[in-house]
């Protein structure tokens, strides 16, 4: 792994070498395979990658949240703030998660409990971490909802959650994952159910919250767009491993592994006339099928070479603190970039 | 397979004038249904007066926020609903109220490619008979004939031969998709509905299709009306663009026309809303307010007054009409009179 700093910088989310496997007739496949990262309070860290490449498996790891018997954290640390989560009870896990690190969901439908009120379930955070009274509760939050931008809060917390719209239920979801002001908030597609404009008002809510709050928050999302307005670094995966992992300036304009190139390119652009989009040929391997040596992604690679399907790439980093994992650059120095 | 674009500005002008599609003041309400005699107590409105034409060869994109009734137009236009009032105006001829064999007629020269690539395939069909089903169901062909046009299919869409064999269960997202697409073409129609046909994809995959449309279009001289809620996606695919709101058309223009100089401020707030790949463009947002109102009980005068960062008294009363207001750019806003 990376040899790093000399310098001491302060670290809220460090996870090493994680390996996150599930179980399918009887053998385990690595979902997630040696993915390591650290996250700085106050940093928002997007995750992007095709569907498939394991970016909701390793935030279910970090809140211990995987599937029981299925899947498990096979090794590797997760600490945050100093605590070893991977080691911690449910009981310790309990009163971290939701108070420290909470998370928010894609489908802000399936994510509330349709027969409580919205009052009940944001109250059912504040009582689990808080010694508060009812009254002090439901006033805390009234004003929770006011901070998320709903109207009428004082109305919408004796609602139930069929009665909002997509884009308050998710307002809903975020009031009840910043109740009690987490450090690190990991949103796992927090917009791709939502329209648009009601999309571009949640990632303005989400940036308010994180300055005001200086919270720091994992985004993964599959929308280069999304990351390029919001994140401040960006971890690419591919096929359960981080293939790249820079700042947002040098990954959109100076992308180092094909993969990124060619998902950067694949997207549509509002102000460019393009004849033709850049595609990938074939598909993310399924965990059955994943490659055992060399690049995973060598089998879909314009540029591979021999030695790709051979030799495993390291995450290793340059002079710029800008990561890559591509056999291309671990001899030579950085090329120009390939598009 | 891959033919040079050339591109189809360049044609002659008098194939660009002709319309393949004319839509005149088209409405599909849904009834809702009501107390214990379920009776109709009031309707949704979901397509409410739209009119425009798609030029033969033309894509025309229909873009907007869901429950704008962009899928309702498709679907009415294909006739897989029925319209309510107005007229859909087919190759020269109306076909509005057509029914029974007459319909059938026409369905050869329209198909559809729809959003969800995993449910509108049957999962108990042999992949090369979904694709030739269409084509058994409306021309004589013999068996040898007919598997043969399926394998050329198979191949245009980019599929292996041996997907013929195969069920759906067994291809990827995007993969279903040219399946989708293959049975869409069987029959060489004339227009193809494309509802939502990439939102179900990965970018990667996304991009796969979306050339191979292109491509298609190009060799088959196809017209498509590409319905998408994402603009950067039906900017890529389309020559004129239509953005819909709360059942209306509120703006149509060529693309770049669109893009550049959006007139409608529900238009510029769309496109300010997408998020851009480029870090280092800061721009200006428009954030609306609110959500998209109830299509039972639109709001009175402009359906998009009660968001509109720009609204005025006139626009609370009146809902205003579809005008050109530049040429070849039509908006429906009481802002250019």
């Amino acid at each position: 792994m990376s040899v790093k700093n000399s310098f001491k910088e302060e670290i809220l989310l460090e996870v090493k070498n994680l390996q996150t496997a599930f179980e399918i007739d009887g053998t385990y496949y690595n979902a997630v395979d040696n993915v390591s990262f650290k996250v700085k309070p106050g940093q928002i860290v997007g995750v992007v990658g095709e569907s498939g490449c394991g970016k909701s498996v390793m935030s279910l790891s970090i809140m211990q949240l995987l599937p029981k018997g299925i899947g498990k954290v096979k090794s590797g640390e997760i600490i945050f703030d100093g605590f070893h989560l991977e080691n911690m009870s449910e009981s310790q896990m309990n009163k971290i998660r939701g108070k420290d690190v909470s998370m928010i969901f894609q489908e802000p439908m399936t994510s509330l409990n349709p027969v409580f009120t919205i009052g009940y379930q944001l109250q059912e955070v504040l009582f689990n971490h808080m010694k508060i009274s009812k009254k002090e509760a439901r006033q805390k939050s009234i004003a929770l909802l006011k901070s998320v931008g709903i109207s009428r809060p004082e109305k919408i917390v004796d609602e139930y959650p069929h009665q909002l719209s997509g884009g308050m239920r998710q307002r809903v979801m975020i009031a009840i994952a910043i109740a009690c002001q987490p450090k690190l908030l990991i949103a796992d597609e927090p917009t791709t159910a939502l329209d648009v404009t009601v999309q571009a008002q949640i990632l303005e809510l989400l940036k308010k919250i994180q300055k005001v709050n200086d919270m720091a928050i994992i985004l993964i999302t599959h929308d280069l767009g999304v990351v390029a307005e919001m994140c401040d670094e960006v971890m690419v995966m591919y096929a359960g491993k981080i293939v790249e992992r820079t700042n947002v300036d040098s990954l959109f304009y100076n992308p180092k592994h094909p993969y990124t190139s060619l998902l950067l390119g694949a997207i549509p652009k509002m102000d460019q006339e393009e004849e033709r989009l850049s595609s990938i040929q074939g598909m993310v391997p399924s965990l059955i099928n994943m490659p055992t040596s060399g690049c995973r992604f060598a089998n879909r690679c314009p540029m591979a070479m021999p030695e790709c399907s051979t030799t495993t790439p390291l995450l290793a980093e340059n002079e710029e603190g800008h990561e890559v994992a591509c056999l291309q650059y671990e001899t030579s120095k950085p090329r120009e970039e390939v598009r | 397979m891959r033919n040079i674009t050339v591109h189809r500005n360049n044609e002659t002008p008098s194939s660009q004038n002709e319309n393949l599609l004319q839509i005149q003041n088209l409405k599909t309400y849904y009834p809702v249904k009501g107390g214990i005699f379920k009776r109709t107590v009031g309707h949704v409105r979901a397509v409410d007066d739209i009119s425009f034409e798609i030029k033969k060869g033309e894509t025309l994109g229909l873009v907007g926020e869901s429950g704008c009734g962009k899928s309702t137009a498709g679907r009415t236009i294909l006739r897989l609903l029925k319209p309510t009032a107005g007229k859909i105006i087919f190759d020269g001829k109306d076909i509005t109220w057509l029914s029974g064999k007459s319909l059938r007629e026409i369905r050869k020269d329209m198909q559809m490619v729809f959003q969800d690539p995993y449910a509108s395939l049957n999962p108990m069909q042999m992949v090369g008979d979904i694709i030739a089903e269409p084509i058994y169901n409306f021309m004589k062909k013999s068996k040898v004939e007919l598997k043969k046009e399926v394998m050329d299919l198979l191949e245009k869409v980019g599929l292996p031969q041996d997907a013929y064999y195969k069920y759906a269960h067994e291809f990827s997202g995007g993969q279903r998709q040219r399946i989708g697409i293959a049975r869409a073409l069987a029959l060489r129609p004339k227009l193809i509905i494309a509802d939502e046909p990439v939102s179900a994809l990965d970018v990667s995959v996304q991009s796969q299709v979306l050339n191979l449309l292109k491509d298609l279009q190009e060799e088959f001289d196809l017209t498509f009306l590409f319905i998408a809620h994402d603009l950067s996606v039906v900017k890529y695919m389309s020559d004129r663009i239509g953005v819909m709101y709360l059942g209306s058309m509120v703006e149509i223009a060529e693309k770049n026309s669109l893009y550049l100089q959006p007139m409608h401020p529900y238009t510029q707030a769309l496109i300010s809303a997408i998020p851009t790949p480029d870090p280092r463009r800061k721009k200006e947002r428009i954030i609306l307010k609110g959500d998209v109102p109830n299509p039972i009980n639109p709001p009175s005068g402009c359906p998009f007054h009660p968001r509109c960062p720009v609204a005025m008294e006139e626009c609370l009363n009146s809902k205003p009409a579809l005008r050109e207001v530049k040429p070849n750019h039509r908006v429906a806003c009481h802002l250019y009179p």
